[in-house]
């Protein structure tokens, strides 16, 4: 995946996050490493081209944010609003992440290899977001599209307010929100859930068929025909 | 937005670092909260009882403070000052007795602290230069606690920095707003808490002054506070030996745990923790809502 002739190394030791952020946008090169993250905020924001780009450590908040086309790797923990907003491309993180991953996502693939704490996916709007551990509550909150996969468990009130997103998930849920339901896992879903777990490389470990699919019972007042005029 | 962070050394060939991680721990959380800071550091326990005082006007005379509690109390003391703090320390337990009479002959000091270990130090200004104005690099102990402020509830003055002390030997620090600290301050008025500002935190702090005189241990009094305070908060709590954590049902404000075999650390974000040694290899995990988190020295 990396061209490693054209590879460069961003150290933090020596740059700022400003001066990390400007060269990943403005530089030529196709792939970097960025050392010495130490929890910093804002890495790798914005980016608009198709770069690899590998954090070595742990990341602050809101890391990978608004990403289009570049595939962002941190090899440690993130911090709150991984991935926020992001549009395409995609973002994993082998450790553990904070709250609100992926939060208002239109697109692309985010993969949280470890855990991802409180309401992870919220108002996610098309983005695919698939957790190898557990979430923490309220995961996928007024979530509007897309799909949120959870390999282990789900905290309290999965789901609250949902539109149309499709969640997964393959151990217990401590509850459900408001409008979310439990609904059947037919063969379209199994295969676009083969699909994802393929695309986030764990698909021969973790069988489709061992999840359970949660979704929008369509009853809360924006469903309601009646109030389709209302501001 | 404010920031946390506190250390537990769990071995005591670590003690002499303790005020130089503190430090750089602090440091990290400048820019949550730029406004005023402070913190407390468990030093070796003395035989007697110790209280950390502040003057607010700067303006008081701790020498002549100092002569007219000893010769109201009738013990053995010490004193030494430090920039508007004053420690002053007794030879025998009377940290109640003493506590009690500064607050009635000496209007513009602030009792910080009472109990045989902890001293709290605090002040308006960057973080780092109130960190250095106090010595917390030089410090030494088991176990210390930090805070930056971004005023939310009351005004930037030092009466409102954190650490808020609780009791004896026990102080907390607080990041988010309590929304129903009026009410409690009234109730807690009523059981006869006293106190000292128009701060949120400090109904906390009052109500776990409250809750332990009642007889709850510190655990038992965080598990009452999930009840009872309404609102947003990530607290830390010091006591003698140890310390807690504990966050709101929904886990509004930020917090990281991490574990070591020589440390625990706790901040409202990793970046406090990542200048700790060994830091990479720590266990490391926001902690629940609602769920206590504490650690107590073992020897």
């Amino acid at each position: 995946m990396n061209d490693r002739r054209n590879q460069m190394t961003l150290d933090m030791q020596e740059l700022s996050v400003r001066r990390v952020n400007q060269t990943l946008r403005s530089n030529g090169e196709q792939a970097f490493r960025i050392l010495h993250p130490r929890g910093a905020h804002s890495l790798a924001c914005g980016l608009n081209a198709p770069l690899d780009v590998s954090v070595e450590g742990h990341a602050g908040y809101y890391c990978a944010g608004m990403n289009q086309h570049a595939t962002v790797t941190v090899d440690g923990n993130a911090g709150t609003g991984l991935a926020e907003n992001i549009m395409s491309g995609s973002v994993r993180v082998l450790g553990n992440a904070s709250q609100s991953v992926g939060a208002s996502g239109h697109g692309g693939l985010v993969v949280v290899e470890g855990n991802a704490s409180a309401r992870c996916g919220i108002s996610m709007k098309g983005v695919d977001i698939i957790i190898g551990g557990n979430v923490g509550h309220m995961a996928a909150f007024m979530a509007q599209s897309g799909s949120l996969v959870v390999c282990g468990d789900a905290g309290a009130d999965l789901g609250d307010s949902i539109y149309e997103a499709r969640l997964f998930v393959r151990g217990d849920v401590e509850s459900l929100g408001a409008d979310c339901v439990e609904k059947e896992m037919r063969n379209e879903h199994i295969e676009s859930l083969q699909a994802l777990l393929a695309s986030a490389g764990m698909s021969s470990k973790i069988k489709a068929e061992s999840f359970r699919r949660y979704g929008s019972a369509r009853k809360l007042y924006n469903f309601t025909i009646d109030n389709a005029g209302a501001a | 937005m404010c920031g946390i962070t506190g250390l537990f050394l769990k071995r005591p060939e670590l003690r002499n670092e303790l005020g130089l991680w503190s430090a750089r721990m602090l440091h990290e959380m400048r820019d949550r909260g730029p406004d005023s800071a402070g913190f407390v550091v468990y030093g070796e326990p003395v035989a007697g009882a110790k209280l950390t005082l502040l003057s607010e006007t700067g303006t008081v005379d701790w020498g002549e403070l100092f002569a007219s509690l000893k010769s109201a109390l009738g013990v053995e003391m010490s004193y030494q000052t430090i920039e508007d703090h004053a420690v002053f320390e007794f030879e025998k337990d009377v940290a109640a007795d003493a506590r009690e009479w500064i607050l009635a002959n000496a209007p513009d000091v602030i009792v910080s602290s009472a109990g045989k270990s902890m001293e709290v130090f605090k002040g308006v200004g960057d973080p780092a230069e109130v960190g250095k104005r106090f010595g917390l690099e030089s410090r030494t102990g088991t176990h210390a606690i930090t805070h930056t402020r971004m005023a939310t509830e009351s005004a930037v003055i030092i009466r409102g920095s954190h650490p808020f002390s609780t009791g004896r030997d026990t102080c907390l620090v607080h990041n988010g707003s309590l929304s129903n600290h009026n009410q409690l301050r009234r109730f807690l008025q009523l059981q006869g808490e006293s106190f000292q500002t128009e701060n949120d935190s400090e109904v906390a702090a009052g109500y776990l002054s409250w809750r332990m005189g009642q007889g709850d241990n510190l655990d038992a009094a965080l598990e009452h506070a999930i009840e009872d305070l309404d609102g947003f908060y990530t607290f830390a709590i010091g006591s003698l030996d140890g310390f807690a954590v504990v966050r709101d049902p929904i886990a509004c404000k930020p917090a990281v745990i991490a574990e070591t075999d020589d440390w625990v650390a706790m901040a409202s974000e990793f970046r406090a923790i990542a200048v700790l040694p060994d830091a990479r290899n720590a266990n490391i995990w926001e902690p629940e809502p609602s769920r206590v988190y504490s650690w107590h020295q073992t020897q």
